[in-house]
């Protein structure tokens, strides 16, 4: 499949975004991360930013963007307009709870109310993302019980190494928090290897005998309806990065995963915080460039039934 | 609404036959010429005399090579839309734009509602529906709501126009839910085949598979060649020379 960049920033910016606002959302709004007016501002200002970023970036992809408020009509069928009706309602708890905690620097009663809704908004929107790919049964790679569970595994990674970098940054670094960014890290980066030995173990979901309707034997193509790619090769018979994908692979274990889980043992170890405060947005720095990589794999892996047709 | 309707009074299709399909593109032409003017037109060209020709159709007509038991042949395989059951690349559509319509089942775009999002055509197993760059919607065979109710038409001519363009009779348009039609009886003669059922999109179109080869045909053996005799005299000196 085609990794539009568009939409790449756009499911790694959101997915951090909500992440961090999903836990400031819960820690804060229990009491157990106080605001401190410029933590508050700009925690909050980071999670929204990020989320709004990755909106508007969605909307980059699209053939008619002016018409985008149509996306959220079909929520009955549609995970895309249900990520839509998601992403806008969590705005209301978000901006309430911003307000509480950040500007008020209030926590519990509505406070905390609007923070656990907010939280609920985000991981419902996170999910309705990762099922928008997981619901698309011509894709073996995202039609597979991995997808879901990514999507959700990776936003809370993200967020926790995010949180963790804005307080070590501030200077009010919480052991608790640093070890929940490390392990969160160890949780995505297994999740991500056993999603990808399964894939290689993966077959498409049918056959070229299947797609023709020519049963036995083989089937091979060897003419193509026309001369030049056309637009179902050049989205659905992507294979550019394929040929990459081993490097790539490992750039993505590097920045996404090892790099920080290293930068964040050592900010665990050293009792000195300025540098705890380097490794620790370090590592935020690195994971977000790691994740755009993951993500423009997790398209340019996936193989598209069409493709059979082509004998691609 | 992209919600699937429950029952559709009519499941019109196509039924294409691939034992008689030439693949002499004549459906592929005829439906671009007819649908660059019809209801999803225009059906863009983009850099149409230059190196880098792209652009919308509806119809696509591939060639495989199937190797049996019983030797190799050549097939041709027009593809296009199913305008299947479960239409995936209806529900997943965002802004009510893809729908599946209740009366006849023909799966339609309204290009006003369309936000070019493509998620549709990620849905397609099939890879029937075309994004067209230049007025940035989703477009697809429309099985020619606007021939096959068209008054204006003589009764014969309603019917697609890749199906009335066919020069082998390869296709086949009707109502593929109503088990007495003569396209319904064509597919149990020839035992029709649906593709892809294994992904649950029903389709509505059938591919009638290639006939069984027969050794009823007569056979006329050419007479083996004979081998070249090398050439005496002064052509031969010619030969020998130009050889070297
Ligand atoms: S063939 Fe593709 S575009 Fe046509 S109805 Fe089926 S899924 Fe939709
Ligand atoms: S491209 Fe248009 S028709 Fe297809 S899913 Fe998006 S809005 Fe619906």
């Amino acid at each position: 499949m085609h990794p539009a960049i568009s939409v790449v920033f756009f499911t790694t910016a959101t997915g951090a975004g909500y992440g961090l606002l999903a836990l400031l959302g819960v820690l804060g709004g229990l009491g157990y991360v106080e605001p401190g007016f410029w933590f508050g501002l700009v925690s909050m200002a980071l999670a929204l930013g990020l989320i709004v970023a990755g909106l508007l970036s969605s909307t980059g992809h699209l053939g008619r963007p002016e018409r985008a408020w149509r996306a959220f009509s079909q929520w009955r069928s549609s995970w895309l307009s249900r990520e839509g009706v998601a992403s806008v309602a969590t705005f209301i708890p978000a901006a309430l709870f911003g307000i509480g905690w950040a500007v008020l620097g209030r926590s519990g009663g509505w406070v905390a109310v609007a923070g656990l809704l907010a939280a609920a908004g985000g991981a419902a929107t996170v999910g309705a993302t990762g099922m928008i790919y997981a619901s698309l049964k011509p894709i073996a790679q995202w039609h597979s019980r991995y997808t879901l569970p990514a999507y959700l595994v990776f936003a809370a990674m993200t967020g926790a190494v995010l949180l963790n970098a804005l307080l070590q940054g501030f200077g009010r670094g919480s052991t608790s928090v640093l070890a929940c960014a490390g392990l969160a890290t160890l949780a995505g980066w297994g999740w991500k290897l056993a999603t990808w030995r399964h894939n290689d173990r993966l077959e498409l979901p049918t056959s070229t005998n299947a797609a023709t309707g020519l049963a036995g034997g083989t089937v091979r193509s060897i003419e193509w309806p026309h001369t030049e790619e056309n637009y179902v090769l050049k989205e659905m018979g992507f294979r550019i990065a394929r040929k990459h994908s081993a490097r790539l692979r490992r750039i993505t274990n590097f920045l996404a995963f090892a790099a920080p889980a290293v930068l964040l043992g050592i900010a665990f170890l050293l009792p000195w915080p300025v540098a705890a405060a380097t490794a620790s947005v370090l590592a935020a720095l690195l994971q977000f460039a790691g994740m755009l990589v993951e993500r423009w794999l997790f398209f340019a892996e996936a193989k598209h039934t069409v493709t059979l047709y082509y004998g691609r | 609404m992209t919600c699937l309707p429950a029952h559709t009074e009519k499941k019109l299709g196509l039924v294409i036959d691939l034992d008689t399909c030439v693949g002499c593109q004549a459906c592929v032409t005829a439906c671009k010429e007819w649908n660059t003017g019809g209801h999803m037109a225009p059906l863009t060209d983009i850099d149409p005399y230059g190196g880098h020709v792209d652009g919308v159709w509806f119809n696509r007509v591939h060639t495989y090579e199937h190797m049996t038991e019983m030797g190799g042949r050549t097939v041709n395989f027009p593809r296009s839309c199913l305008h299947c059951e479960q239409p995936a690349c209806v529900t997943v559509c965002p802004t009510g734009a893809s729908y599946k319509r209740a009366s006849d089942g023909i799966v339609l775009v309204d290009e006003d509602k369309c936000i070019g999002c493509k998620l549709c055509s990620w849905a397609c197993p099939y890879g029937a529906r075309e994004f067209d760059t230049d007025v940035g919607v989703m477009k697809k065979c429309t099985l020619c709501v606007d021939r096959i109710y068209n008054d204006n038409l003589a009764e014969e001519d309603r019917v697609p126009a890749c199906v009335a363009a066919c020069p082998t009779s390869a296709r086949h348009f009707g109502d593929l839910g109503d088990p007495a039609s003569a396209i319904s009886q064509l597919v149990e003669a020839r035992g029709g085949v649906e593709l892809m059922p294994e992904l649950g999109y029903k389709p509505t179109n059938r591919y009638l598979p290639p006939r069984a080869r027969t050794e009823r045909a007569a056979r006329v053996d050419a007479p083996a060649l004979e081998p070249i005799r090398a050439e005496g005299g002064f052509l031969g000196w010619i030969d020998r020379m130009l050889s070297n």
